[in-house]
């Protein structure tokens, strides 16, 4: 509860600045339509008139609260304008993508770990990857994989993916490393093998470097998702949401879906954090 | 009985190459252990006695000279098991408890899992640790730790133990109990010890032997057998015995060592 007072101190300076911004930012459609209507307005209608404007530049708080609950709660999930439906087909996207990503992560990382080959060889690889804007290469993807008859949720996995993996692998490998000369040279007293050495000994020490690569794994797999939505063309998913709204003006239905995919990945974050504190807690790793 | 050494150096020499040239770690290292022996190794940094012990375990190899335990070359011992290794750091893992952190080497060497929950309670025993075996090693205070890594050393059937100083990183107060607690354990267990220490009056009172080294390059400058007597109450150390060794040993210090 003592974390509560500074959390909201914060968004209540978030919202008193974001309906400051938005007098500024519609005040010239608001005056253009009074100037049209050859009405005067005061300053109070002014600022009434930016705040609830159909499409405004930056919509007011309230505006994007109502659109989001409008389109969640009190919509039947089945309709194309359901942000539950629409999350749905990112989530399952992005939870597919993580998966892969994750499963790579974790092999490239123990592959780096006990090959001096692939240290040097994969690790530039997997650096150099993450150099290259993801705008760019999230096209090519889905155009090389529809070529080839892959369309649907896996070409959007797979860019989820291309980003979930790398700070799995940082992280593990860093992990993996983490056990101290003198833990490993216990582990040649005992003339242990190397797979012994690892899963007694790296695994699980590795783990706390796990989850937090999979926080960040999980919120760019999600980025990665609605970064493959986007130049498709696609329809459905958060991404189609925030272009259909651009296409058409519709700022409110982009503000709205972008929360809607910030709460997502809260969401995702907090799961995985949930999970951390009971795996650490029941390792005896969590003092 | 064998009246062949436990542990056997001839020569022994270990040369580091480095950058600024070769270090001489060890250089004609002659000493011999005999079976139920507790050997102190003593000196200031950079004797070579942590370095000595690593070789005895296999953890270094010697650049010339030999060295045999029980017979063997020391990597040949240390697959045979013929030593438990106890840090200088506890080195417990944070995700076992205690009986898991006993267990751990039970595991790695095979043994059947019928005989873990009997070896565990044991060696547990032992190190005076009965009822702490399902506590995570950050609910016990440091000497605990260390008793539950020498517990760890003990739970196979090792017959020699190598200490790199074992209670370095503890107080003094805790450090004389557990001394105290050593000599009873090795009394009952018939183990062969190899101890590396900084601690003058440590040596003398556990060890019915005490190697002085000196270091640049790390070799032996004295060899002293200790006439004190088997069994060693704490205020032996106001003896006039003891008091002569542990004046030998601070000559054998100076001896080797120039501080210009």
């Amino acid at each position: 509860m003592k974390n509560i007072v500074p959390i909201l101190t914060v968004v209540a300076a978030i919202v008193v600045i974001w309906y400051a911004a938005a007098i500024p930012m519609n005040s010239q459609w608001a005056l253009d339509q009074a100037e049209r209507a050859e009405v005067e307005l005061s300053t109070g209608e002014l600022i009434l008139d930016t705040w609830s404007q159909e499409r405004p530049r930056l919509p007011a708080p309230h505006q994007v609260v109502s659109e989001l609950w409008g389109s969640t709660v009190e919509m039947k999930i089945t309709s194309k304008r359901s942000l539950i439906f629409h999350g749905w087909i990112t989530l399952s996207a992005t939870m597919l993508g993580f998966a892969f990503g994750t499963g790579l992560g974790i092999l490239l990382a123990v592959g780096i770990v006990h090959s001096r080959a692939m240290d040097m060889g994969v690790m530039p690889w997997a650096i150099a990857s993450q150099t290259i804007p993801i705008l760019a290469i999230a096209p090519m993807i889905i155009v090389v994989l529809s070529s080839l008859g892959v369309t649907g949720i896996i070409p959007k996995a797979i860019i989820s993916a291309y980003l979930s993996f790398f700070p799995v692998v940082v992280g593990m490998v860093k992990g993996l490393r983490s056990p101290a000369a003198f833990d490993l040279d216990l582990m040649k007293t005992y003339s242990a093998s190397r797979s012994q050495t690892f899963w007694k000994l790296r695994l699980p020490a590795s783990m706390p470097y796990l989850f937090a690569s999979l926080k960040v794994g999980i919120a760019a797999a999600l980025v990665g998702t609605i970064v493959g939505e986007l130049p498709t063309g696609a329809i459905r998913g958060l991404g189609a949401r925030m272009l259909s709204g651009s296409y058409y003006g519709q700022t409110v239905q982009i503000w709205s879906a972008l929360f809607a995919a910030a709460i997502l990945a809260a969401i995702l974050v907090g799961i995985i954090g949930v999970i951390q504190r009971r795996t650490l807690t029941r390792m005896g790793m969590n003092a | 009985m064998s009246t062949n050494p436990v542990i056997e150096a001839k020569g022994l020499d270990l040369t580091f190459e480095t950058n600024d040239g070769p270090v001489h770690a060890l250089k004609g290292v002659d000493l011999a252990v005999d079976k139920g022996d507790f050997v102190s190794f003593i000196g200031p940094s950079g004797c070579g006695k942590t370095t000595f012990l690593r070789c005895i375990a296999g953890l270094e190899h010697p650049t010339g000279g030999t060295l045999t335990v029980n017979g063997m070359t020391p990597d040949e011992a240390r697959k045979s098991r013929a030593y438990g290794y106890v840090f200088q750091a506890a080195g417990l893992y944070p995700w076992r408890t205690i009986a898991g952190n006993v267990r751990l080497p039970l595991e790695i060497m095979g043994y059947p899992k019928s005989e873990h929950a009997g070896r565990i309670e044991k060696v547990l025993d032992l190190v005076d640790l009965k009822g702490f075996g399902k506590k995570f090693p950050w609910q016990l205070s440091g000497g605990m730790q260390q008793r539950a890594s020498i517990a760890r050393a003990l739970a196979f059937d090792a017959d020699i133990m190598l200490m790199d100083e074992p209670f370095g990183a503890l107080d003094e107060i805790v450090r004389d109990h557990l001394n105290e607690q050593l000599l009873d354990l090795w009394a009952r267990t018939e183990k062969t010890i190899a101890f590396v220490t900084h601690s003058i009056p440590e040596a003398v009172y556990l060890s019915t032997k005490i190697v002085v080294m000196s270091p640049r390059p790390g070799r032996i400058t004295d060899v002293i057998e200790s006439p004190l007597p088997k069994e060693r109450p704490l205020d032996i150390r106001d003896s006039k015995e003891f008091l002569d060794v542990a004046h030998r040993v601070r000559e054998g210090l100076r001896e080797g060592h120039s501080y210009d």
